[in-house]
């Protein structure tokens, strides 16, 4: 069975974004990256399945710069077979994306497509199923677990107030959320593996962006908050002043 | 080209809240574009009279498609439904709701159009007959300011943060039934819905939202938060923070932040919460933030709008108290 997992490299969560000199960049100066979080949880559903099939191949492939080569390496890491990196800018317009990848996906012939519900740098949550439709395959999107009994993948997504069951035939797509798959560390062992595992390189053919950035900003400062007061006490004041200032109550 | 669609949001027949911020965002789109505002509703049979109800928003026209194959939310038979109505209507602007269905949906409309999509935008302006478009990116820490360079302009907005606006231009409901409409083509099968039980509302759109961390100890504690959250009503839901998740003390459906849901209520408490990145990154856009917490120093207090340093078993039966005193006197 062959597994493509989408991954995407961002900015490590807890890095301070700093605005580049343009106004529509970062500046990438003393950013961490890794692989985007959601993605993650992708790559080990991925690596999950192929265990409890017992034979096929997890196939890494992504869309982005220099730099993206070290993030697919940390994939392999975690147990992918080989990697392929579609180089170009992975912008904000996510059809540009999902363009590239499509057009990738259409000659690699996988059963399944796994993707992370959303990249954590720019939280579109668009490629998945963008992708999904211009390759016209069946999608489950933000999928918290997934089963697959012969060729019939059973999905369960969770949304305001309850759960989604999709039922589809492979080949397919999913989006995956935090949930069933807690993604497993590197090894030694398989940091060491991954140096040796083919990462292959082309260009990315996805077109022109067409969500163009204005400019990016720092967002509006909360005005500094207040410590009410302490212990029980305060909770009076607290109370009045959501209703009478907040008008929150 | 300056007609802007909304797409009306319901489950079960019932036509959800967000529905009429996103119709009330069309139609002040549409004025600054000169154009008019339509809705579209997609359901069951039925589904039809709870749909005027959203001209109250400043739909000029609302279409409805019923038809029992929609009943439920079918991520290929909605997606041909609304992009057949963009492309019969000619629309130079489509407003999705950044739910969990709109965010499925908009991307697969978006593909299929062949245009590009803004996620979850916060505000927007136009500006010389065009859109722009604000969203967050890196989980709040910085803002995107978008045009748009393909027609019509997509975007889905974040529940909550903009304002339902009644407008006289109250409109009449028309069907729309698109050509080939074709269950048995589309390779999705949707199964029951599964409601989560318990009847309360979702965190993610609740107007009230009352979360707790570790500080809390413990599972068994919960009842002080779910007493909070009664006191403050119907409009109120519980949240968590991914330690407690982590835990198993709750459910993941509850967790707010980056690796869990996106929230912008009117009102948030965050009790027992170190109020770490990542927690930050998923509440941050809130509109009055309170804290508790017995550690002074607690990043949670930078955010908050008003915060009490203490210990929350004793505090916050005192809230809920004072909460439920004021509520009586209304
Ligand atoms: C990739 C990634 C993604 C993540 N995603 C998320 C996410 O989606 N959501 C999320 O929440 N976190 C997320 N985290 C985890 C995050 O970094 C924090 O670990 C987490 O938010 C901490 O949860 P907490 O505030 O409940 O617990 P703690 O940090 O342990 O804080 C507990 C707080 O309770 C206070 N306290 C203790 N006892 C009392 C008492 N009796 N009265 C009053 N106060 C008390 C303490 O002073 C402390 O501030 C993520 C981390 C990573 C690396
Ligand atoms: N440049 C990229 N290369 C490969 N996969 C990507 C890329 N961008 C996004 N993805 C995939 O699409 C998912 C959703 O991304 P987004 O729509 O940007 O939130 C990510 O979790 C990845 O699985």
């Amino acid at each position: 069975m062959k597994i493509v997992v989408c991954i995407k490299r961002t900015p490590d969560t807890e890095t301070k974004i700093r605005l580049g000199g343009d106004g529509v960049s970062i500046d990438p100066d003393g950013v961490k990256f890794i692989i985007s979080p959601y993605d993650e949880f992708a790559i080990e559903a991925g690596l999950q399945l192929k265990e409890a099939s017992g034979d096929g191949e997890v196939i890494l492939l992504s869309m982005g710069g220099d730099g993206t080569q070290e993030t697919l390496r940390q994939g392999l890491a975690m147990g992918a077979d080989r990697a392929i990196l579609l180089k170009g800018e992975a912008g904000l317009d996510g059809l540009v994306t999902a363009k590239a990848l499509a057009a990738e996906l259409k000659e690699m012939d996988a059963s399944l497509i796994l993707f992370g519900m959303k990249g954590a740098d720019m939280d579109q949550q668009q490629v998945g199923p963008m992708t999904a439709t211009l390759l016209g395959l069946p999608c489950a999107t933000a999928a918290s677990g997934f089963e697959l009994v012969g060729e019939t993948l059973t999905c369960r997504r969770g949304v305001e107030g309850g759960a989604e069951i999709l039922e589809m035939d492979l080949p397919a797509v999913v989006t995956i959320t935090k949930g069933k798959f807690e993604p497993r560390y590197a090894s030694l062992k398989g940091i060491m593996a991954a140096k040796r595992k083919p990462l292959e390189e082309k260009d990315a053919q996805g077109g022109e962006s067409r969500l163009i950035v204005q400019d990016l900003s720092y967002p509006p400062e909360r005005p500094a908050g207040r410590v009410v007061g302490e212990g029980p006490d305060a909770a009076p004041e607290l109370v009045r002043l959501l209703r009478e200032e907040a008008k929150a109550l | 080209m300056g007609d802007v669609l909304a797409i009306v949001e319901q489950r079960e027949g019932k036509i959800r809240g967000v529905s009429s911020e996103v119709v009330s965002v069309a139609a002040r789109l549409a004025q600054g574009l000169g154009g008019a505002a339509h809705a579209i509703l997609v359901g069951g049979s039925g589904v039809s009279a709870g749909a005027t109800e959203m001209g109250r928003f400043g739909a000029e026209k609302i279409l409805v498609t019923e038809d029992d194959a929609l009943r439920d939310y079918h991520p290929q038979g909605y997606a041909q439904v609304v992009t057949d109505a963009v492309r019969e209507g000619g629309y130079g602007a489509v407003v999705f709701a950044a739910t969990a269905q709109g965010k499925d949906l908009a991307p697969r409309v978006a593909a299929l159009l062949d245009v590009p999509l803004a996620s979850d935008v916060t505000d927007f302006r136009v500006e010389d007959g065009g859109i722009v478009a604000v969203r967050p990116i890196f989980s709040g820490k910085a803002f995107a300011s978008l045009t748009f360079s393909a027609s019509p302009a997509m975007l889905s907005i974040r529940p909550n943060v903009f304002q339902a606006q009644e407008s006289a231009a109250g409109g009449g409901v028309e069907a729309f039934n698109p050509e080939g409409l074709d269950p048995s083509a589309w390779t999705v099968r949707v199964g029951e819905f599964q409601p989560s039980g318990g009847g309360s509302k979702d965190v993610a759109e609740a107007s009230m939202v009352v979360t707790g961390g570790r500080g809390m100890k413990g599972p068994e504690n919960w009842g002080l938060l779910e007493e909070l959250r009664d006191a403050l009503g119907e409009d109120a839901a519980l949240g968590a923070s991914r330690a407690v998740i982590d835990a198993g003390w709750r459910p993941h459906s509850e967790q707010v932040g980056q690796t869990g849901k996106t929230v912008a209520p009117k009102l948030y408490f965050a009790l027992g919460i170190s109020g770490a990145i990542q927690h930050l990154a998923g509440m941050r856009t809130s509109q009055t933030i309170v804290a508790v917490n017995k550690d002074r120093d607690a990043p949670i207090f930078q955010v908050a709008d008003y915060g009490i340093v203490g210990d929350l078993f004793e505090v916050l039966p005192r809230i809920t108290e004072e909460v439920r005193k004021l509520k009586a006197g209304d």
